[in-house]
């Protein structure tokens, strides 16, 4: 069955940079080390592990940056090759074993990609694993499974982005509910991520917060400190038109151009300023983009003993810590989900991330459905979605049917043509 | 030969293209047939001696005042306060005209034995004044005798040791001044009437006041109820300081006013034709445009400003009158109209204008969109007297680049202003909300003391002034404008003036008569 897949190549690894560096993100895959080929099924690794098809697998910030060859070499240990990308998937249950049986063939489900101690039968589990923090696994290149932090990035499991499906153990399956469409589901993923974010950030009531940009990760960010967090003031930068429109419709109080964000982060603040750094400032910045003129921007506009929290995955960044040192910022990462501790006790990120996903209808961030055959257009249009006035790009693997002018997913016609 | 009255030509087919001022630069364009063009008077004669002149005015007051001389005497304090950067415009020629008045003054005190005597510049909230524009306003000398020992103060509406408040007015209006000024044995108020808004008690009690004083006439409301702001008897912005002016005295703070008036002489030599009328251009006047225009379009931006703001006028003095204030103003205005005003018979469907590169608010700086509309709605559209130029429910075009630019030193607050409120609301009564977050922002009022920057709350105060006109007409449109930032200021952009009247047709009607404002130099349509 066809599927992409990620091959360690590095001469055109070297090419799809080059490609992606001059022509924008995305832009290198045709010549770079992704290809459509035929992927054969991937065993299922054994107990309590099932089979799904994919349904729609959404691209990535993260899937991007690793095409264009802009991740941190960080990473180089923990995936392994070949792997079929895609970690953002709802799918189908087509079989499963031991505890998995429990999903009928049929079921609905999100995948919850981290590989963590439970999946790869690390026992005992390490400790964060053993408190359902599968994010903070310190397992994750080891145990029966090929290294690979996630579903999308080991060559044992598949990914979402192949018509041969996945496998994932049945504790990273979560059933979807009917209420919920293909579209939604899809959503579940990084909504967790932003879920994790939010609940991780500290943010007290009445807290000034601001978020930096307003892709798919920055939007449920947004939605997130609204469903979860009392947040005083919510600002947002945003560099789109269509960003912005849905920056506010995520509920942010305040949203601006990205270089008017410390403008109006300063005017909240009623901050003074001084080598170009607000003396006072936002009590949590969540830095949704991860480079280093967003991560400077972010230590520039929080005030002194706040937070910042970096949700958009960086790579080798040039930043000036000196106001981080001198104004004893906190700054942390936001990685993944696994078990949040809420006031009525730990619940999994996934099952908040689908109230949020449904509250906030965020299925409307989808903007676009490619089969993947048509791989490069999405990709491409994947790395310029705010400026095409797209947010979530998703591959569409639904069972075709033909018309007149093509083939198209049986349920729902494709959109993705230049939206 | 006598100079010349302003007059209103009417357009035909025989008429050269009419100069339109276009921020850093100016155009030819063609008006229609049947249009109106309002010239401002040639420069009417200047003083032959002001030395002279400012010395007889103050030997010889006017209104219940003693002759300056006889104010002084050895132990006194005396403050002078004088107008700051925004006047005259353009900055004038070496001497300036507060140089020789306060010489003056200053010799006079000297021989009475007064030694304690401060100057201070009359900012209100305007931006203080760089080193260098005070030795251009003030001469080297009063500078050398006086900066070194810190004796040349600017006003600081946001220093509450050096306020004194001194009462309210039977409106409720707080009045509340320099306290240096206000607890002066006396105090010499030295004004340059530009335009007949300036002067009278707006001198003291706006110069020299507070944001607390000046929220009670800098507002929507009083904007909206000053027909014009020009003509003081229908200005609710001149009834206002009146009645502070009148509560200052009734304090015991004795001003002793002396207003100056210029005429309308505004360009050197090489842009001399910018202020002639287009038919009377000479070879080598048309040379002169040619050769400029084509030069400023090929000149970056920046360079082009710096060239034009480099501009000193030759303007000179044209009347000098002193005493008490209000005495000393019914003369200056008198005479400002003599200079400036023009008949005018009946209002317009349409009003042009063409925005020159300089407004009082960014003398050495840049003419950022909301000083362009201030420039237009505010100042040009209530160039008038009885009614405005353009009917109501009119269309006024302006020609004007409007770049996205400000400049972060003087305007801090303005970049803000555009980007969260004018995003919000263009109503002027409604960015009201705004006001008060502006007005005490810690950030605005430290640049305000400390560096060179406006007031936080003065953004308002330009988008207050073109309350009226927003309320009177029926559209703007902004002609070869930055189109995003026009659109921000809610007009309309407009690529030519061809375009700009087609448009306004669809507000107006099919066959609009057309009025072109052909300032500066500046006039003052009287219009019947």
């Amino acid at each position: 069955m066809r599927g992409l897949v990620f091959e360690r190549n590095v001469p055109r690894f070297a090419a799809s940079r080059l490609v992606s560096s001059l022509g924008g993100s995305g832009r290198g895959a045709a010549v770079g080390p992704l290809r459509l080929s035929d992927v054969e099924q991937p065993e299922l690794p054994g107990p309590d592990w099932a089979r799904v098809r994919p349904v729609l697998a959404g691209i990535c910030g993260s899937d991007l940056a690793t095409l264009d060859g802009r991740s941190s070499r960080y990473f180089e240990e923990i995936v392994s090759f070949p792997f079929v990308p895609g970690h953002e998937v709802v799918g189908v249950v087509e079989e499963g074993s031991g505890a998995a049986v429990e999903l009928a063939p049929g079921t609905r489900v999100v995948v919850e990609p981290v590989l963590g101690c439970l999946a790869r039968r690390v026992v005992p589990p390490c400790a964060a694993c053993a408190e359902g923090r599968v994010g903070g696994c310190e397992r994750i290149a080891f145990g029966h499974l090929a290294p690979g932090l996630q579903i999308g990035f080991c060559t044992d499991t598949g990914g979402g982005w192949s018509a041969a499906g996945l496998v994932a153990h049945v504790s990273q399956l979560h059933a979807v509910p009917d209420t919920l469409s293909d579209e939604e589901a899809v959503l579940v993923e990084p909504t967790a991520c932003a879920v994790h974010a939010a609940l991780g950030a500290g943010v007290e009531p009445g807290d000034s917060v601001a978020v930096i940009g307003a892709g798919t990760l920055g939007l449920t960010t947004i939605a997130a400190l609204r469903h979860l967090t009392q947040p005083g003031t919510v600002l947002a930068g945003a560099k789109h038109t269509e960003q912005r429109r849905l920056a506010e419709e995520m509920g942010a109080d305040v949203v601006v151009p990205p270089d008017q964000l410390a403008r109006a982060v300063r005017r909240h603040a009623r901050s003074l300023v001084t080598s170009g750094q607000l003396t006072g400032g936002a009590d949590v910045v969540l830095d949704c983009v991860g480079s280093a003129d967003s991560l400077a921007q972010a230590l520039s506009m929080v005030r002194p003993r706040g937070r910042v929290v970096l949700v958009g995955m960086p790579g080798t960044l040039r930043v000036d810590l000196a106001p981080l040192w001198h104004r004893e910022v906190q700054l942390a990462g936001a990685y993944a989900y696994g078990t949040e501790r809420t006031p009525s006790g730990p619940r999994r990120t996934f099952a908040i991330a689908m109230e949020v996903v449904a509250a906030h209808r965020l299925g409307r961030l989808v903007s676009a459905r490619y089969p993947i055959e048509r791989f490069e257009e999405a990709l491409a249009h994947a790395g310029a979605a705010g400026r095409r006035g797209a947010t979530k790009i998703v591959f569409d693997l639904r069972p075709t049917r033909t018309t007149r002018t093509g083939t198209v997913p049986s349920s729902t016609a494709p959109k993705g043509n230049g939206a | 030969m006598s100079p010349r009255p302003g007059f209103v030509l009417e357009v035909d087919r025989s008429t050269p293209p009419t100069l339109f001022w276009h921020g850093e630069g100016y155009r030819l364009e063609r008006l229609p047939v049947g249009s109106r063009v309002l010239y401002a008077p040639e420069p009417v004669d200047a003083l032959a001696d002001p030395v002279s002149s400012i010395r007889h005015a103050v030997t010889h007051p006017l209104g219940d005042r003693e002759p300056l001389p006889a104010l002084l005497r050895p132990g006194m304090r005396l403050t002078i306060a004088f107008d700051d950067v925004s006047l005259p415009l353009p900055p004038m020629r070496r001497p300036d005209v507060r140089q020789l008045v306060i010489e003056q003054v200053l010799d006079m005190a000297a021989d009475a034995g007064v030694d304690d005597v401060v100057l201070i510049a009359a900012l209100a909230l305007h931006r203080r004044m760089t080193d260098d524009e005070l030795r251009h306003a003030l001469g080297e000398r009063v500078y050398d005798a006086f900066a070194p020992h810190g004796l040349l103060l600017q006003h600081d509406a946001e220093d509450p040791a050096n306020l004194v408040h001194l009462g309210t007015t039977d409106q409720g209006e707080d009045v509340e001044i320099n306290r240096r000024a206000a607890e002066s044995d006396l105090l010499v108020y030295v004004n340059i009437n530009l335009v007949a808004m300036d002067g009278g008690h707006k001198s003291v009690a706006t110069g020299l006041s507070s944001y607390r004083s000046l929220r009670h006439h800098h507002n929507a409301r009083t904007m909206q109820h000053s027909r014009s702001f020009m003509d003081q008897e229908h200005s609710e912005l001149h009834s206002s300081n009146w009645r502070m002016g009148r509560l200052i005295a009734a304090s015991g703070v004795k001003v002793f006013q002396i207003e100056t008036t210029l005429n309308t002489d505004t360009f050197p030599e090489q842009f001399r034709f910018l202020q002639r009328r287009e038919w009377e251009w000479t070879l080598r006047d048309r040379a002169a445009f040619v050769a400029t225009s084509e030069a400023l379009a090929r000149t970056p931006a920046k360079l082009a400003r710096g060239i034009f703001h480099s501009i000193r006028a030759p303007h000179r003095m044209s009347s000098v009158q002193a005493g008490e204030v209000e005495a000393v103003h019914a003369q200056t205005t008198a005479n400002v109209y003599a200079q400036q005003l023009v008949e005018v018979d009946g209002q317009t469907d349409v009003l042009t204008m063409g925005l020159p590169y300089i407004c009082p608010y960014n003398v050495n700086s840049i003419m950022n969109p909301i000083l362009v509309a201030c420039l237009g709605l505010g100042y040009f559209f209530n160039l008038y007297r009885g009614q405005p130029l353009v009917r109501q429910g009119g269309v006024l075009i302006m020609s004007h680049p409007t770049p996205w630019a400000f400049h972060p030193g003087h305007h801090p607050s303005y970049i803000d202003f555009f980007e969260q409120v004018l995003t919000e609301t263009t109503d002027p009564v409604e960015v009201g909300k705004f006001e008060e977050a502006f007005a005490t922002d810690p950030w605005y009022v430290h640049l305000y003391r400390t560096g060179n920057a406006y007031h936080g709350v003065h953004p308002f105060y330009m988008w207050y002034w073109c309350a009226h006109a927003l309320a009177h007409l029926g559209a703007v449109i902004v002609v070869g404008g930055d189109r995003a930032a026009v659109r921000r200021l809610g007009f309309t952009p407009a690529s030519t003036l061809a375009d700009a009247l087609e448009m306004a047709r669809d507000v107006v009607g099919g066959e609009p008569t057309v009025t072109h404002l052909h300032a500066p130099p500046l006039a003052l349509a009287d219009v019947r």
